[in-house]
């Protein structure tokens, strides 16, 4: 026990070893699989000219990532949402589609055929405007109503898409216009499509917030003793509720991607079943959904083996209907594999391995 | 056992036996960890009827041998004998301790407060799917009458005392058929009556011929109900003395492996203590959700302290300073100047320290490491905006780490894997990283060992002699308050009963004080 007292370690990888392993895992069993049937498909990447005449980047691994953008981006939130609050929002998909509303709304009210740089940024500030004060109704129900996660965040999960539904009429709107496909698919000129660096400037802007404030710190402090952050002069209402607005801004802007990539807005379909996705991700990604200690890179890493998986099975031709039994099979192992109980097993192993060499060392 | 066959076939096998009146016996015990030797070589031996108080400070290796011995860890190398089991005993789980007669009643008391004593006593423990409740509260009410636990069988355990709460663990494990009862720091959360109270029962179950281990930081309390003493240092074996042979301030000194020139440097320090005029705190009327009204002011450099029963109200009052109760009334001046204290983020504006009572509860942020555990109250002092550097953070954790003399294998170990005293050091260093003019110390040497107790005790002083530190000190161990504070202020149910000074500082009229029977 007694080290060195200034030993360090700069970054501390462990919480990602999980997603690490199960990403290289799907990535060599593709390969294997490639190398049998004579086919690596799964991994090349060509270059395509799409519809509007741009030449733009295409394959397995450029759509996975791609797909994933609108998933990754709400599970960063779910993340913080996570920590702070030792439980879930699962309104986020039916949130999401009031987002999308809102978004389309202010569109349609400047011109959906005359769709301008500025209508777009008016509508993503609406968005995101209406969907932090319904993230926020969660928020107060939570932090300060004390009522679980999961039942405060039912109330919008239920009605959410009701609400998405009076917003806009029975319509499913058509968006067919260039600003709308650079925001969804590709900016003419760039061949990687956009909700990529969508993604990317979400994740920097967030770690930018990490290094320009406390948030890390006090939502992690106010996730495993929320007694003693008050008593530390920390306010553990004030930095739920900022996880949930944090999260309103990361559900909005999923919500435009996903309307941008399909061109329409359906409040039935947009962001269905979202939720179990990023919660999913959150915990693929090594985060306890207890609360506490959080890295959002594990929540985009698991995101994106989320979508890797359904690619995979898809690859492999498994019927539709048949994909989402044999993704709870491999997701179960996953969570199996970083739940306490199999991560005390292996470090009590790995610490019996190296008794082992270090008494065969002795003995010599 | 009158049978000379069998005697003599005890004989043969004399080194795999026990002696007649021993219960168990560990002979040789070593259990390493990753980078220390938590065991060398300790042998252990316990006698019926016989209470054994298990002695040594934090990382003596105390708990490393309960725990071998219950089998939530696995020794590396020794032997183990328990009366009853043919040769040696081969315990790999608790359920094997407990099917050899080894029941553990733990500090925390591992019951569930919303069930009642019977169910309490009985659950867990048939194979039947039915249960008898009728049958069981019938046995029960026989056990706690038998053992003059004053509990209703039918009552919610949460209702009880703690001492009552403690003392049904202690009758179900007893219940249990139990030849070796470990009983770890079972008073560390009890007054002194509900003390009494217990060491009655262990009296009793000493008597009906059960090996007690008492495990304590208590010494006094060593004394009162020991027959024997068993002392670790380091993981090894200092030597098991009767009760009479071991002086108490022998023991401290086996304890620490040295003299007591510490508590000799204490006295010096101690001379010094006087306090400044300048009024530092001063409160009127203040009171919270959770204490009444009381006055109370604190000079630059003087170390007072609030005294009472469990109960009293003396952690209120000071919860109510730094205004982590909902504070309902009075006023208040920090230097002079009338603030406004309502929540915690508050007084630390004002320059006050708090280091709560309940360590694991209040204190430590377990999951993150010890360098961001000492830095916390600093950060949140600096502002949302204003991140300290990584390079800051670590300078401040290493310069605390080295200062207190905290013992952890780096600054990212979390904090809730170090030992208690060493925790407790931790949060003592956020504060003082923190350099309040007024540090409310709320039970700070509670459940640690002797040396760090003493480290603690130099420190408040020091603090205040050297820094003007204002230091509120509160102990359940007097003797401790009255070496350091040179103000003790009184409470009995809730309310403020004296203020002893000068040549009032000792224990007689302490207690008197307290007791109510000073006018």
């Amino acid at each position: 026990m007694i080290q060195k007292a200034g030993a360090r370690k700069k970054h501390d990888l462990s919480q990602l070893i999980i997603p690490l392993a199960a990403l290289g895992i799907l990535i060599l069993f593709n390969l294997i699989r490639g190398i049998a049937i004579g086919d690596l498909g799964f991994f090349s990447i060509t270059t395509r000219v799409n519809n509007d005449g741009n030449t733009v980047l295409s394959g397995n691994l450029i759509s996975i990532i791609d797909d994933a953008s609108a998933l990754a981006i709400i599970a960063m939130g779910m993340t913080l949402v996570t920590a702070a609050c030792g439980g879930q929002d699962i309104s986020v998909g039916a949130v999401g589609a009031i987002s999308g509303a809102v978004f389309v709304k202010v569109l349609d009210a400047f011109g959906l055929d005359n769709i301008s740089v500025l209508s777009i940024v008016v509508g993503l500030l609406a968005a995101i405007g209406v969907t932090v004060i319904f993230t926020l109704f969660n928020g107060t129900l939570v932090a300060v109503f004390k009522i679980q996660p999961m039942i405060a965040t039912l109330i919008l999960f239920s009605c959410g898409r009701s609400i998405a539904y009076m917003i806009t009429g029975s319509a499913t709107p058509q968006l067919n216009d260039k600003l709308i496909n650079a925001i969804g698919k590709t900016i003419p000129g760039v061949p990687i499509p956009t909700p990529i660096f969508l993604v990317v400037i979400m994740a920097l802007i967030l770690g930018l917030v990490f290094k320009a404030t406390n948030l890390r710190l006090y939502t992690q402090t106010v996730g495993i003793n929320q007694g003693a952050a008050r008593l530390n002069g920390i306010n553990p209402t004030v930095i739920k509720l900022l996880s949930f607005v944090l999260l309103g801004v990361c559900v909005s802007l999923a919500s435009m991607i996903q309307v941008c990539r399909l061109n329409q807005l359906s409040h039935k379909t947009l962001l269905d079943a979202i939720e179990m996705d990023a919660i999913l991700a959150v915990a693929i990604g090594g985060n306890s959904l207890g609360g506490g200690k959080f890295r959002l890179a594990g929540s985009i890493l698991g995101s994106y083996i989320i979508l890797m998986l359904t690619n995979t099975l898809n690859d492999m031709s498994v019927k539709p209907e048949s994909i989402k039994a044999y993704k709870a099979i491999v997701i179960i192992i996953i969570v199996i594999a970083g739940s306490p109980a199999v991560k005390d097993k292996i470090s009590a192993f790995w610490k019996k391995m190296h008794n082992n060499s270090r008494k065969a060392v002795a003995g010599r | 056992m009158e049978n000379r066959v069998v005697l003599a076939k005890e004989l043969r096998a004399a080194k795999t036996k026990l002696q007649q009146d021993v219960v168990l016996s560990m002979r040789g015990i070593s259990k390493s960890f990753p980078g220390t030797k938590a065991l060398n070589d300790v042998d252990f031996t316990l006698r019926k009827g016989e209470i054994h108080a298990l002695m040594g400070e934090n990382g003596a290796g105390k708990s490393t041998l309960i725990k071998v011995l219950t089998g939530v860890y696995q020794k590396d190398e020794g032997q183990i004998f328990v009366d009853g089991v043919e040769g040696e005993a081969h315990i790999h789980s608790p359920q094997d301790a407990q099917n050899m007669g080894i029941s553990t009643v733990y500090q925390e008391i591992n019951l569930c407060p919303n069930l009642t004593v019977a169910e309490n006593m009985f659950i867990g423990r048939t194979k039947d799917i039915r249960v008898h409740w009728k049958e069981n509260e019938k046995k029960a009410t026989e056990i706690l009458n038998n053992l003059g636990i004053p509990a209703q069988a039918n009552q919610e355990l949460s209702r009880c005392s703690l001492a009552v709460q403690q003392m049904v663990a202690i009758a179900r494990a007893v219940d249990m058929q139990c030849k070796v009862l470990i009983l770890d720091e079972p008073t560390s959360s009890l007054d002194d009556k509900e003390v009494q109270m217990l060491f009655g029962l262990m009296r009793d179950l000493k008597n009906r011929g059960v090996g007690i281990i008492f495990v304590t930081h208590f010494l006094e309390q060593v004394y009162e109900v020991s027959d024997r003493i068993t002392v670790l240092r380091n993981g090894e074996l200092v030597g098991e003395f009767p009760i009479f042979d071991l002086p108490q301030v022998e023991l401290v000194a086996r304890m620490m492996g040295k003299d007591l020139n510490d508590l000799a440097d204490l006295e010096e320090i101690g001379q010094k203590k006087t306090a400044g005029e300048k009024v530092v705190y001063e409160a009127e009327n203040l009171s919270s959700a959770e204490s009444k009204p009381f006055n109370f002011q604190i000079h630059e450099g003087e170390v007072n302290g609030f005294t009472g029963l469990l109960g009293s109200g003396r952690s209120e009052s000071v919860r109510a300073i730094f205004g982590a109760d909902r504070v309902t009334g009075g006023t208040v001046e920090v230097n002079g100047k009338k603030v406004n204290i309502t929540k915690p983020h508050d007084a630390m504006k004002a320059g006050i320290g708090y280091l709560p009572e309940d360590r694991k509860r209040d204190g430590i942020i377990a999951d993150l490491s010890v360098r961001e555990n000492i830095i916390l109250a600093l950060q949140v002092m600096k502002g949302f905006f204003h991140p300290m550097s990584r390079k800051e953070a670590e300078k401040f954790a290493d310069e605390y780490i080295k200062a207190l003399k905290i013992k952890t294998a780096s600054q990212d170990t979390p904090v809730g894997s170090l030992s208690g005293g060493n925790q407790q050091k931790v949060i003592l260093a956020r504060w003082l990283l923190n350099h309040p003019d007024y540090l409310i110390l709320d039970e700070p040497t509670r459940g640690i060992d002797v040396g760090t107790k003493l480290e603690i005790q130099k420190l408040v002083l020091k603090l205040a002699a050297e820094e003007n530190m204002s230091i509120t000190f509160i102990s359940s161990e007097i003797e401790e308050m009255l070496r350091t504070c040179s103000r003790l202020i009184v409470m009995r149910d809730r309310n403020i009963v004296g203020e002893l000074t000068g040549d009032d500082l000792n224990q007689s009229s302490v207690m008197k004080t307290i007791a109510g029977g000073g006018q």
